[in-house]
């Protein structure tokens, strides 16, 4: 019985940690939704992180974007050759990238940029007293620097999503063009008719539900740095590897969703 | 709710038998003081005493296990987040290390109480005015376009009394305000203090290890004739308060429990040990 009663007290001391995390990302979560509808509400901060977020990652999106669809053509070329399907090329180009890989690779490149960003600037704030300051001064830390990258985040990862999905088909082009000898009406017009609204619908709300994760998931382990410098690193890692892995989570879910829609 | 005037309430700010725990540490234990307009409350104490901890359940950034702490008459320790942000921009805080925001200018830091209290009513032209003038006050005028970090740890300290007092609150809070500085700095520092206190009537609860920091608040007076301190036995206010001109109380914490508070004469003359480590043998 004592040996039992000893397990049941370690594995609850075990558990304690994890839920009571749990518990914190809801209550930040909470409040930050809250105050999307109550003010103060600092635009000009809004403004500031849709430029960070958006366009400081608009470079490398274009960049992964066009690779992305670049990379899936001559594969797919590859694959369909098999079956003198090539001309199909454009449809499957354009349904993973719009369906999946645009979304999620686009999240992942915001998830190592700004959440490992957001990740660390709170969490610099937050050992060097600022985040302290900024409550004495009368002002709401969640109102003043997770809600704005809250906001900024979704809307800018959509928008980022669809600036990666249109350059990815274009890579794509180059090779359906170039390599493999498709006209660019054979390409585009294949690409554009196997997309329907469920695959539009499900490209558009998958960035906006990774948004809030990305967001919420770097702001959380920001504001709860301990240790200094090299506690601002370690809740850095720990933002991009949260928000990373919850990205494919949610993605599957939502993916599961959506196929059983269709 | 509501706002603290400028004239204040008597009582400022009151711990009444305030008990906190971090895990199994105690961080206070059973502290109850009180803090009046005009007062200058000095607190003592080594590395983890539970000095900073004090300051900030003050203003309820630290929420206590029991006990109760009003600040401005309203009792604090119930309130939700929310409800104190309106109550706490009555206060100004100076934090160990300056507590400035690094990624904006001296002049949007001085400004920032002013611009995103909860009832701003001045224009930015008075605003502007307002922080110019705080920054004349800690003779850093010139730093206005200047970023936290490519200021020197004294006129980050400096910058940080500027922002504390410029929306000019009846209660000032000031977490090691020397800590870490040259004497000479030091002694600039709380010559600041000291002529802020003097300049504007406001009560200061000042967090330090260092004797000498208040030893200059109860034995200096800011002349705004002659614009310098000046010792309070020289300038006729003796007279007038008894003994401690000043109103200058001195506490000295230990383990999370306040096991002096007195003036200065009786913290000289106190026997205990760990108290009289905290005055200099030759004073």
């Amino acid at each position: 019985m004592l040996a039992s009663g000893d397990a049941g007290a370690r594995l609850l001391d075990f558990l304690k940690p994890p839920v009571a995390a749990i518990e914190d990302f809801y209550v930040l979560s909470g409040r930050a939704l809250r105050n999307l509808f109550r003010g103060p509400h600092y635009v000009d901060d809004i403004a500031i992180q849709m430029d960070i977020i958006g366009v400081g990652s608009l470079p490398i999106v274009i960049l992964i974007g066009f690779f992305s669809g670049f990379v899936i053509t001559m594969q797919m070329a590859r694959a369909l050759e098999q079956y003198g399907a090539t001309d199909q090329v454009g449809q499957i180009v354009a349904i993973t990238l719009v369906r999946e890989l645009g979304p999620v690779l686009t999240a992942l490149l915001v998830a190592g940029r700004n959440a490992s960003g957001i990740a660390s600037e709170l969490g610099s704030m937050k050992v060097t007293e600022q985040i302290d300051a900024m409550r004495a001064l009368g002002t709401d830390p969640i109102q003043k620097l997770v809600t704005p990258r809250m906001i900024a985040t979704c809307v800018m990862l959509p928008m980022l999503t669809i600036v990666a999905d249109f350059v990815g088909l274009i890579g794509g082009y180059m090779i359906a063009y170039f390599q493999i000898g498709l006209t660019t009406t054979q390409y585009w017009t294949n690409a554009y008719q196997a997309l329907q609204y469920n695959d539009l619908a499900q490209g558009l709300l998958k960035p906006f539900v990774f948004a809030f994760i990305i967001s919420l998931v770097g702001c959380f382990y920001g504001l709860r740095t301990t240790g200094g410098t090299q506690g601002v690193g370690l809740a850095t890692t720990k933002a991009v590897v949260a928000a990373s892995v919850w990205v494919f989570v949610v993605t599957s879910l939502l993916t599961r969703i959506f196929v059983n829609l269709h | 709710m509501t706002p603290p005037s400028a004239s204040g309430p008597e009582c400022l700010l009151k711990f009444d038998k305030v008990n906190l725990k971090f895990d199994e540490i105690v961080a206070l234990d059973t502290v109850s003081f009180e803090l009046h307009a005009g007062d200058t409350r000095v607190v003592l104490g080594a590395a983890g005493s539970g000095k900073t901890t004090l300051l900030k359940a003050g203003i309820g950034l630290i929420r206590p296990d029991s006990g109760k702490i009003y600040l401005f008459d309203q009792e604090i320790t119930g309130l939700k987040e929310a409800q104190l942000f309106h109550i706490r921009s009555g206060v100004g805080v100076l934090f160990q290390e300056g507590g400035l925001f690094d990624s904006v200018t001296v002049e949007e830091n001085v400004a920032y109480p002013l611009l995103n209290r909860a009832q701003h009513a001045e224009s930015l032209q008075e605003v502007e005015a307002k922080v110019r003038e705080a920054l004349r006050f800690v003779e850093l005028e010139q730093t206005l376009e200047q970023y936290p970090s490519e200021l020197s740890g004294g006129m980050r300290r400096r910058v940080g009394i500027a922002r504390a007092v410029v929306s000019e609150p009846p209660l000032v809070l000031y977490d090691s305000p020397t800590a870490g500085l040259d004497p000479i700095t030091a002694n600039t520092i709380m010559a600041l203090i000291a002529k802020e206190r003097d300049s504007t009537n406001t009560a200061n609860l000042i967090v330090t290890q260092r004797y000498q920091d208040g030893q200059l608040m109860a034995n200096f007076r800011y002349n705004r004739s002659s614009g310098h301190l000046e010792p309070v036995s020289s300038n006729g206010a003796e007279g007038a308060l008894g003994s401690n001109p000043t109103r200058t109380i001195f506490m000295v914490m230990k383990d999370g429990r306040v096991v002096f508070e007195g003036t200065q004469h009786e913290l000289e003359a106190s026997q205990d040990d760990y108290v009289q480590k905290f005055v200099p043998k030759h004073s």
